[in-house]
């Protein structure tokens, strides 16, 4: 349980699924990038957290999943949602505060949701979300569904009661459920050494009596593979389980952090394991990614950026008569909205 | 067709009905299964529905509450019952930032019809740990619907009511209500929750109260009829939202109020409903709204510190007719 997994050999690797996996984390990291710039234009409000470094969890993750499994996030999440076929344009309109947005302006950077894609949202209380999809997977059980219930959540929410009392009733219920620990070392500017008693996360899961392993986060592969058996082993009735993926993130924690923090050499030394640099040059050594395909690939990522961006800026505000809409239903079919 | 029942069976009575009627129905909260609930409200259910449906949780307030969130997310019409609302405060965080705001910052798409039943209130020596109202701190907050059932036939129909609402509701049962015996129609109409209503009319003062509160006040309003005071007596029963046109309706009525809340008086429900009096109604008062709250302190362990902590008979009566007295 305690090794961590290594990647299936490449060359059984199909080549549309390796550039398919390749191209969404380009386009995550491309997204965000512009997300950044458009922050400091001052298109994007309020918090704004950066997954940059963190790609291949979720892209390796989601692409393990069906369209039934469900998706509980964090405010770190916009990586997820577009892994999880959230347009990026739902998304940069979201952030923006627009209408058009996958939730209708009302939640920006830190609350995606998304009901058809299953994706039940980033969560901006750290481990709010872990009890959460214990329910979520409770009810998949009690109705005889096959679906497995994925929650992300950080080093960080590690810390708190809810991950502890989540993971005991999830085990206790034997209930469907994958928590999926991205480890990038820092709750917010705390580092891991300096926030918890034994860093190795996913040890905690014997405490459950559950199963727990860790996996390269830098790995997307490797990701894919853990994510698709773990998938299979819960689906098979075997309980919960916690993977901890081994990440770093490259960005400042928010747009606000001057990352005091940490050390520029340490982040130097985690950017020579960038996921998608890594990737892709091992496609390349395999003959699976030629030259002409990886600016082709660069191209459309762009291109799909800057639509996200356009459909962003040409989104409608919503109407301020709509304040107080979707806070409480028979408050809003009868017009008078939620006050008393 | 009524029986004679106590308000715990009527609670009972409600919990069978909707796990007959609806699959998708299940109860969940420590002990209710096994020892038949803290308060025995839920006897006799894990024998009639099985352990998938009557489900015994760790004490562990956070995760149950937010899996019944998850669960009603899922499809589910969980009904999660927290010993008391003392304890609920460990849930706070799933009730306050993901069942209150979930419609809300997802834009209408999801859904959470979560039901979540707790005791509240003082009166058995059970110290400051165990014996607080704060009701009025979820009725503060948009998204929630906060019920505080009084009577027996309200026990019932309120959680029946609750269950087929889209949005998440909060019953609070006041731990001194259980043992009330009272009549209770097993077969009423379905109950709109949103109405306070009059249990006694009266012409000279309005006594505005809700849950534990309201059979000390009938007491109350007994005794001032004796004095000549002839009080209207207001449930609130729906403590968010609030039925402000009968608050209105009855005090422009009667010229006076009095609110009777066992929450502490400082930022309590009861300014609440004085505040809406004093936008809707500063006109037609012949005299200030009064109040009649806890006392600002922990409720304390010794019965004759307890007694003059709450709101007693005593208490309604001398601070109605003096209202009274001073603007005849």
């Amino acid at each position: 349980m305690m090794a961590e997994v290594t990647a299936t050999a490449l060359p059984d690797l199909n080549v549309e699924h390796a550039v398919a996996l390749l191209r969404q984390m380009l386009l995550i990291r491309r997204f965000e990038e512009k997300s950044a710039e458009l922050y400091t234009l001052g298109k994007i409000h309020g918090f704004l957290h950066l997954y940059i470094g963190e790609e291949a969890v979720a892209v390796g993750a989601m692409h393990a999943l069906t369209a039934d499994d469900e998706i509980v996030s964090t405010y770190r999440e916009h990586g997820h949602a577009i892994a999880r076929g959230v347009s990026p344009a739902a998304v940069m309109a979201e952030m923006y505060g627009k209408s058009n947005g996958c939730s209708r302006g009302r939640g920006g950077s830190m609350h995606l949701f998304d009901v058809e894609k299953r994706f039940f949202g980033g969560n901006a209380i750290v481990a709010g979300g872990l009890p959460l999809a214990v329910g979520l997977a409770l009810a998949n059980k009690l109705q005889g569904r096959a679906r497995v219930t994925v929650c992300f959540f950080g080093d960080g929410a590690v810390d708190e009661g809810e991950f502890h009392e989540s993971l005991n009733l999830a085990a206790l219920w034997k209930l469907p459920v994958l928590f999926l620990c991205e480890n990038n070392l820092y709750a917010m500017g705390t580092g891991l050494e300096r926030h918890q008693s034994q860093t190795d996360i996913q040890a905690k899961a014997q405490a459950y009596a559950m199963q727990g392993e860790a996996v390269d986060g830098m790995d997307v592969l490797a990701i894919e593979a853990s994510v698709n058996r773990i998938a299979e082993h819960i689906r098979d009735g075997n309980g919960p389980y916690l993977l901890e993926a081994r990440t770093y993130r490259y960005r400042a924690h928010s747009m606000y952090d001057p990352e005091l923090y940490r050390g520029k050499a340490e982040v130097e030394q985690w950017k020579q394991r960038c996921p998608i640099e890594n990737f892709a040059a091992r496609l390349r050594e395999s003959g699976l990614l030629v030259e002409e395909a990886w600016k082709q690939l660069n191209t459309s990522v762009a291109a799909e950026v800057a639509e996200a961006v356009a459909a962003a800026e040409a989104g409608p505000w919503e109407p301020l008569e709509h304040l107080l809409k979707d806070v409480h239903t028979l408050a809003t079919a009868d017009g008078r909205g939620d006050s008393l | 067709m009524t029986a004679t029942m106590t308000y715990r069976e009527a609670v009972r009575s409600g919990l069978r009905e909707a796990l007959r009627s609806d699959a998708r129905v299940f109860l969940m909260g420590e002990d209710v299964g096994r020892y038949g609930g803290a308060f025995a409200c839920s006897r006799g259910l894990l024998d009639e529905f099985g352990p998938e449906r009557i489900r015994d949780t760790p004490l562990s307030e956070s995760a149950f509450v937010g899996a019944g969130i998850g669960a009603a997310l899922g499809g589910m019409r969980p009904i999660v019952e927290v010993m008391t609302v003392n304890f609920s405060l460990l849930a706070l965080d799933q009730i306050v930032n993901n069942a209150a705001t979930l419609r809300h910052m997802s834009g209408g798409q999801m859904s959470v019809p979560v039901v979540v039943r707790m005791a509240t209130g003082g009166g058995r020596q059970l110290a400051a740990q165990h014996s607080h109202s704060l009701e009025g701190w979820y009725a503060h907050v948009p998204g929630l619907t906060v019920l505080a059932p009084a009577t027996n036939q309200d026990a019932r129909d309120m959680l029946l009511a609750a269950l087929t609402e889209p949005d998440p509701v909060i019953i609070f049962e006041h731990a001194m209500l259980y043992p009330q015996e009272g009549e209770v129609d097993e077969k009423s109409l379905p109950l709109d929750i949103r109405h306070a209503a009059v249990r006694r009319a009266g012409s000279d003062v309005t006594l505005i109260t809700y849950g534990g509160s309201l059979g000390k006040t009938l007491a109350a309003a007994e005794e001032l009829s004796g004095l000549g005071i002839e009080a209207e007596v207001l449930d609130l029963r729906a403590l968010r939202p609030l039925d402000s046109q009968a608050i209105l309706t009855s005090v422009t009525k009667t010229r006076r109020a009095v609110i009777i809340d066992e929450g502490w008086r400082t930022g309590s429900l009861a300014a609440e409903v004085s505040a809406q009096i004093m936008e809707g109604a500063f006109y037609e008062l012949d005299a200030p709204v009064a109040r009649v709250c806890s006392a600002e302190v922990p409720i304390p362990y010794p019965k004759h510190l307890e007694d003059a902590a709450l709101p007693q008979v005593a208490s309604i009566v001398e601070t109605a007719r003096q209202l009274c007295e001073k603007s005849a």
